[in-house]
């Protein structure tokens, strides 16, 4: 609830409601499938994610 | 009551954990030390331990802990990149989400649970300022400064690349922001990974091969010319904008569109560990010139901004020492001080203090003239009886020299022999640098000194440059520019007095390496230009006669002052060279332990942990399983 809470919260303040449905989406998505996937960084990229 | 804030830098690279008292610096230290994984990234569990052990104090006892960045903010820049670039970029947003949807996106839960395994029973107050304001306030709240513009440049924090402040008593207030993917970090970044070297560490190479490039040849102003007019438009205030057809960083998994890159330079990438030619020194050069235009620049437009005469600056862009010297040679400001942890290690000590300054509003304690790092000093210490465990283990043989004055007396002769000494004491750097309590020491005027220690000690590129480090009375009778570097920060030049001249036009002397298809390439491979002597104290003299110096002073450096003293008496040189207590890919060494196996595993002749000297010749042979291979980097 915290979590929910602080990204409208972010949201908001933000201006960036625009974000929302892909933000939904992608937690949905990650329910479903991203968590069993690996976290390992590309190795010859600069970590920007 | 005491104010007492833990900071925190995790998850990307360089993790780290800092501790101030009521404003006071207590303890800093990079996890990479401790679980001896170069540039760890984890949640810095052992710093964490560390810093609060430094301070006596338990995790409740904390009031606030503060994490380097914002993730909501960072995950809104990578929504709206992939956005911006769709379908491009897929692949790396199918890598990334998963990090981002599993952990990065509840950081403050995860926070709190690694927290509750460090012993937190409470929720104690979380801060989270910006990156480059992490950066920023690690470059102002220690400098020995009242008020001053504050430059900080790295690849990327949530949106901002680099950013212009003003810092005056405990405000800082952020006054231009340049934002991804348009930044100067990320192109120095993609020439780290055109030219063969890992993105991230391979930085400090590029700056190293650089003055191996021949200013004035064809090639390196026509490489010059194309990084200006089709990769990058350097506008007058030093701001940037990037080509984005050229760079892969911003979707894909790789910083350079290659195939553009090798059309528009007419070379191919450079792989990894493969030769190093003229063609690569010389774009190591264009882009290190093109990185110091647009630094100076930046610069300026602080200076006009802020009108102070004081300078600080932090990022990892504010550790290329080279460009550092640029921004001091053009006279713009009176006053310049650089964080030496300027990486995003040191961004875990810029959080706590902005959390501290800007979020609780308490006042900031400075003393003019002398910055709070404490030489950078910040890390752990250990005592004779954990040297002695450590023996014991391993059933090590040392000689004891209860006395300094006996010690620096039988190691400056053993240096002085030509010898190469492992010099261990008291605490540990906070930053990348060793500042002479983790360091290999050597006389840098033996000519070899500089390939022998690379190749038999280090482990590493025979090209690499070696820093002095000079009684700080006596750098100006070595070099040009004599002012206080503690932090080996600047560059500055060998005096001409102690130069040899140069074979003229080195280039024409290699003739015999010449190929005859190629005319205007005529010089030099890389390692006949190494064996050049370039002054009478080679080892620790660029190519170009730049030296990255460390001064070393006799309040802040009290044992290794001694050491070069007495190195001094001996030989009438006043300066050693300094360089990292580790071999290559491995985190500089943390305990005495540390010391002792690195010593055993290279050829190194004596280490010295505290009062304690271990001569190669009398310890027992390692076992096999003790030999250890790092990762290159």
């Amino acid at each position: 609830m915290e979590f929910l809470h602080e990204l409208l919260y972010f949201l908001k303040t933000r201006k960036k409601f625009w974000l929302l449905p892909l933000i939904i989406m992608l937690l949905i998505l990650a329910s479903l499938v991203a968590l069993t996937s690996a976290s390992a960084l590309a190795p010859f990229i600069y970590a920007i994610f | 009551m005491r104010n007492i804030i833990l900071g925190i830098s995790a998850f990307y690279h360089d993790s780290a954990a800092a501790l101030i008292i009521d404003g006071r610096i207590i303890a800093a230290a990079q996890e990479e030390r401790f679980t001896r994984i170069k540039q760890d990234a984890a949640f810095p569990v052992q710093a964490i331990k560390y810093v609060l052990s430094e301070a006596g104090v338990s995790f409740d006892e904390l009031t606030a802990v503060a994490f380097y960045d914002k993730p909501l903010l960072k995950f809104e820049r990578l929504l709206e990149t992939y956005h911006a670039f769709v379908p491009r970029g897929w692949r790396s947003f199918i890598k990334a989400m998963p990090v981002w949807m599993k952990e990065k996106i509840f950081m403050k839960k995860m926070l709190r649970k690694e927290f509750r395994a460090l012993g937190a029973t409470k929720n104690t107050p979380l801060y989270f300022p910006e990156h480059h304001l992490s950066h920023a306030a690690s470059a102002f709240y220690p400098s020995p400064y009242e008020n001053a513009a504050i430059l900080t440049v790295d690849g990327v924090g949530e949106w901002a690349t680099t950013t212009i402040s003003y810092g005056r008593g405990r405000d800082i207030k952020i006054l231009r922001e340049l934002r991804f993917p348009h930044s100067p970090g990320l192109l120095y970044a993609a020439f780290t990974y055109f030219l063969g070297f890992k993105v991230n560490s391979g930085e400090y190479k590029l700056m190293g091969l650089s003055p191996y490039g021949i200013a004035d040849d064809p090639q390196t102003v026509s490489f010059r010319e194309k990084i200006l007019t089709t990769l990058v438009d350097i506008r007058s205030d030093g701001s940037i904008l990037l080509n984005m057809d050229y760079f892969d960083f911003a979707t894909g998994l790789k910083m350079t569109v290659t195939p553009l890159w090798e059309a528009l330079f007419g070379i191919s990438r450079r792989e990894p560990e493969s030769e190093i030619t003229t063609a690569h020194m010389n774009l190591a050069l264009a882009i290190q010139q093109v990185t110091e235009e647009i630094v100076v620049a930046l610069a300026r437009t602080a200076s006009e901004i802020t009108g102070s005469t004081n300078l600080v600056m932090a990022g990892g862009v504010a550790l290329n020492c080279v460009a550092n010297r640029k921004i001091k040679d053009a006279d713009i400001f009176k006053n310049i001080w650089i964080q030496p942890a300027a990486g995003d290690a040191g961004g875990s000590l810029g959080a706590a203090y902005a959390a501290y300054h800007i979020g609780m509003e308490q006042e900031r304690i400075y003393f003019p003239g002398d910055d709070a790092m404490q030489g950078s000093f910040l890390g752990p210490a250990y005592s004779d009886v954990e040297v002695k465990q450590m023996m014991a283990r391993y059933a090590a043989v040392a000689a004891h020299y209860p006395d300094i004055t006996a010690l620096t007396e039988r190691v400056s002769a053993y240096l002085a022999a030509g010898k190469i000494v492992g010099w261990f004491q008291d605490r540990m750097e906070f930053g990348p640098r060793a500042l002479g309590n983790r360091s290999i020491l050597a006389d840098p005027r033996q000519p070899d000194m500089q390939q022998q220690l690379n190749l038999k000690i280090k482990f590493r590129e025979g090209f690499r440059p070696f820093a002095p480090a000079v009684l700080a009375e006596d750098a100006h009778l070595y070099f040009k520019d004599a002012a206080a570097s503690p932090y080996m920060l600047f560059t500055t030049t060998v005096k001409s007095e102690w130069r040899i001249a140069p074979v003229k036009n080195a280039a024409a002397s290699f003739a015999a390496t010449v190929e005859e298809s190629e005319p205007e390439l005529s010089v030099a491979s890389i390692y006949e230009r190494l064996q050049q002597e370039r002054s009478a104290i080679p080892a620790v003299t660029h190519l170009d006669h730049s030296a990255r110096i460390q001064t070393v002073h006799r309040t802040l450096h009290p044992k290794l002052w001694a050491l070069i003293n007495s190195f001094k008496k001996l030989t009438g040189c006043s300066l050693l060279i300094n360089t990292s207590f580790n071999v290559r890919g491995e985190p500089v060494v943390n305990t005495p332990e540390d010391a002792w196996l690195a010593f055993m595993r290279t050829e190194m002749d004596y280490v010295v942990i505290g009062n304690y000297v271990f001569e190669k010749s009398r310890q027992p042979t390692l076992p096999k399983e003790l030999f250890k291979s790092f990762e290159m980097d």
